[in-house]
């Protein structure tokens, strides 16, 4: 068959024809276009729409910030700059950039911020990146302690004091275990370090401080403000919120009926009411709660109730890690013997906490957005400064440019922490798809 | 035979309490109701002290009282001679329309915004990353404030509009005026009105309930002709058509309705310094409603974007198989899927919404907040009533809409062998 077929047919090619150039509209950006673009009639139209918005966008918005002004000393005279055309007016971010970022705080001493803030991402690095020097961890524990000193001053001794309660405790420790069994040595610590921290911390670090004064200026905490007050509730509620969250969602799927009865009212509590009645709770019933006569910082009220109220969602998501671990791997964990602390330790939080990063950095940036809210209760954080801004007649009437400037500055921040938890993602992705 | 070794047959001893897993929990359970009981006896005996000393009791008496003063935005009647129990009342509808209105609006904004992102033309998916982005990861609190300034600062006074050369005109064939007062837009009028019906506590439109009782029959007749139509499929492998009935159902008796109670717009008219007729709405509400619909849209774009992903590509390609049309595969094989995951975070976002609603306080909305939480607190000094009074009105609705998922949740489970 084959044979009378090569016979019969007249011309047989034997060379490969050179290739021909793909047709214009199958290349480059002519079909990137097509096909991103205006493959049908519906993506014309949405491609078509699309456009319109963003040149909407730019001819409303465009001129005004390149007209901006950045060098002014009142509205007055940046209108005076603009000469009746429409321009934004950023001098006033310029004009209080330090209250902005500061509050009140007094100005000779904004180093101390600085140094705290500066301080500070020094001790986060170790807990974010791996590969630093492990020995770091020890100054990350170190800083709760240094940035309280730097940003409220007063004596050193006090936080030295309440340092001295841990080395109280471990002291106690020590001394019990070799007494008795290290459970109760565990429970005799912990009595330890409370009694020092109750009764004798105070007393002792206010002697020491007569005896050999340390002390820096202390700023009170209503000279706070600015993105310094966000910062400060936010990365302390984060910081609180995580360990709490864990706690409170191992307790919602505990065996135990009474704890985890009290965890769960505790969180649907929470997470029932807005934020914004816990924070009026703090500034004005708090009062109620405690014991006649004593009051203490509207900044660590408004702290402690941040972190219950992130601490509630947190242990939602983490309890929806923990639920989606097979149950193979508690069977496993119990298979080996290990006891319920070291198999939460060692098997089961890792893989959970794993699973909920995404949750987790979502309830963070979350938090760090409600710090916002302080300013319904009387704290100058950055929406509270604006409208203090607002207030004096140099820039009465500005709205735009603040809120702007306020927003970049979350944007930005946010923005980094979801980028941080895709790369953690990424990081501990240990299966194999 | 093995022997077994002896097991020791010790009597109970104290230090088991600890070290036997069998009676741990019991200790431990014993000492953390002791504490939780200690801690609820010192928090309560210390308000009994501080209500003391303050010389106050602890009564909701107060809610009964005149509350004496006004209330901008109200849905029922409501005069400053009304109790303090009445104003809260207004301030919970509030919230709650606030709270119905933007989950209804962030529902199209955010699932619109979750398929474009998804669209296979770039221009458009960027465009709805960026929003998505934007709104996330800025305060909600911004936004509020932001839209009110616009609300407020930029759009025309009533009087642009006045006049032969007037700078304003108002929108949609002259049914919508948007001025910095707030959004004057059409309101519903019935000249053969049925009246109202009185609850004791307000009134109900019966026009309303008409309207709701007829949209209902319409909803349960559709339905019926749906099944039926399935069963006829179902006997004879064809479908009757019925897309034109139903649109005669739907439309039919509204039209029927329409004449029947006279239904017509009242427009907003420009008379002397500002509109008259017309429904108000306030410059607080808009601000509020559209900044919780582009908040929360971002929100939800990302979860409807999530369930679309998470149905898996074969389920598609099988459907395609099976020879359905893209559009049957969408509403027969992916939606289905999609809306078991999409579903339960979008019910978590109303209840963000709902919670969110109390920002209010930042533009005026009188809702909960400012009028229990706010005025008359102020006016009676019951903080610790009010404040209880309105955590628990927040806890039931928020309960209410968990329950409501739960439910859900329960009725689309997998039915797993």
């Amino acid at each position: 068959m084959s044979d009378t077929h090569a016979q019969t047919v007249p011309f047989v090619r034997d060379t490969m024809l050179p290739q021909q150039a793909p047709p214009t509209s199958q290349i480059g950006a002519v079909r990137w276009l097509r096909e991103n673009l205006f493959s049908s009639v519906l993506n014309v139209a949405l491609t078509v729409l699309a456009v319109g918005t963003i040149v909407w966008i730019v001819m409303h918005i465009g001129p005004w910030l390149m007209n901006s002004v950045w060098n002014a000393n009142s509205l007055a005279e940046c209108r005076q700059i603009l000469a009746g055309e429409s321009g934004a007016c950023f001098a006033v971010i310029r004009d209080r950039w330090h209250q902005l970022m500061f509050g009140f705080y007094p100005s000779d001493l904004y180093w101390r911020p600085i140094l705290a803030m500066v301080l500070m991402l020094v001790a986060i690095a170790p807990i974010l990146f791996d590969k630093l020097p492990r020995k770091l961890i020890w100054f990350s524990a170190l800083y709760p302690f240094v940035a309280f000193w730097l940003l409220w001053g007063g004596s050193l001794w006090l936080p030295l004091a309440v340092i001295g309660g841990f080395a109280v405790g471990y002291g106690a420790f020590l001394g019990l275990s070799r007494v008795t069994g290290s459970v109760l040595a565990l429970i005799g610590a912990v009595l330890a370090a409370i009694v020092w921290w109750v009764w004798l911390a105070a007393p002792v670090s206010s002697a020491l401080q007569s005896a050999v004064s340390l002390s820096i200026r202390p700023v009170p905490s209503r000279d706070f403000g600015g993105f310094m007050l966000s910062i400060i509730i936010g990365v302390t509620g984060i910081a609180l919120s995580l360990p709490l969250g864990i706690m409170l969602a191992l307790g919602r799927k505990s065996d135990m009926l009474l704890i985890k009865a009290i965890s769960v009212g505790f969180i649907e509590f929470i997470r029932g009411v807005p934020l914004i009645t816990l924070l009026f709770t703090a500034s004005l019933l708090l009062n109620y709660f405690l014991p006649p006569g004593t009051s203490f910082d509207i900044i660590l009220r408004v702290i402690i109730m941040v972190t219950l109220f992130a601490a509630a969602y947190m242990a939602e998501v983490i309890r929806g890690g923990l639920a989606a671990l097979p149950r193979g791997q508690y069977e496993a964990a119990d298979a080996l013997g290990l006891d319920y602390w070291k198999a939460m330790r060692l098997i089961i939080l890792p893989q959970a906490l794993k699973i909920s990063i995404p949750g987790i950095v979502n309830t963070f940036i979350g938090l760090f957005k409600d710090t916002t809210l302080v300013v319904f209760i009387g704290l100058l954080d950055p929406i509270g400064l604006s409208n203090a801004i607002r207030a004096d007649t140099n820039w009465n009437g500005i709205y735009w440019e603040l809120f702007i400037f306020i927003g970049v500055c979350f944007f930005i921040f946010c923005f980094g922490m979801s980028r941080y938890s895709m790369y953690l993602e990424r990081r501990l992705k240990t299966d194999h798809r | 035979m093995a022997t077994m070794p002896d097991v020791r047959k010790d009597g109970f001893r104290l230090s088991m309490l600890i070290y036997d897993t069998r009676y741990r929990s019991i200790t431990l359970q014993v000492i953390f109701l002791g504490i939780f009981v200690i801690a609820a006896w010192w928090l309560i005996h210390n308000t009994v002290e501080n209500l003391r000393a303050l010389g106050k009791d602890f009564s909701f008496g107060f809610l009964t009282v005149r509350s004496g003063y006004d209330i901008n935005q109200r849905l029922i009647e409501y005069s400053s001679d009304s109790t303090h129990a009445r104003a809260f009342l207004v301030g919970l509808l509030n919230t709650l329309l606030v709270a119905f209105l933007a989950c209804i609006s962030a529902t199209v904004v955010g699932v619109l915004a979750g398929v474009l992102r998804l669209s296979k033309n770039w221009l458009v998916a960027r465009l709805m990353t960026v929003y998505v982005e934007a709104f996330r990861n800025i305060p909600l609190l911004i936004w509020i404030l932001l839209i009110f300034a616009i609300m407020t600062e930029s759009m025309p006074a009533p009087s642009a509009f006045r006049g032969e050369n007037a700078t304003s005109s108002m929108m949609l064939f002259d049914s919508i005026a948007v001025t910095n007062r707030g959004v004057y837009v059409p309101e519903p009028l019935f000249s053969r009105s049925l009246g109202n019906l009185d609850l004791g506590i307000f009134l109900v439109s019966l026009d309303l309930l008409a309207i709701v009782a007829v949209i209902l029959g319409s909803v349960l007749a559709n339905r019926k002709l749906l099944k039926t139509a399935e069963r006829i499929q179902n006997d004879t492998g064809v479908r009757p058509v019925t897309w034109w009935k139903s649109i005669l159902i739907f439309l039919a008796p509204l039209v029927v309705l329409k004449f029947a109670l006279g239904f017509h717009l009242g427009l907003p008219e420009l008379r002397g310094f500002n509109f008259a007729d017309g429904t108000f709405l306030r410059n607080s509400l808009i601000a509020l409603w559209f900044a919780l619909t582009v908040y929360t849209g971002a929100f939800i774009a990302e979860t409807v974007r999530a369930g679309i992903m998470a149905v898996s590509h074969g389920q598609t390609e099988a459907a395609a198989a099976l020879g359905l049309r893209p559009g049957r595969i969408m509403s027969l094989v992916v939606l289905p899927q999609a809306l078991r995951v999409i579903i339960p975070p979008m019910i978590s976002q109303y209840l963000n919404i709902t919670k969110n609603t109390s920002l209010a306080l930042a533009v005026g909305y009188m809702d909960i907040r400012s009028t229990l939480g706010g005025i008359t607190i102020n006016q009676t000094g019951r903080e610790l009533e009010g404040m209880l009074l309105m955590m628990l009105t927040y806890l039931v609705i928020s309960l209410l809409i968990s329950m409501a998922m739960n439910v859900y949740n329960a009725s689309v489970k997998l039915k797993e062998r």
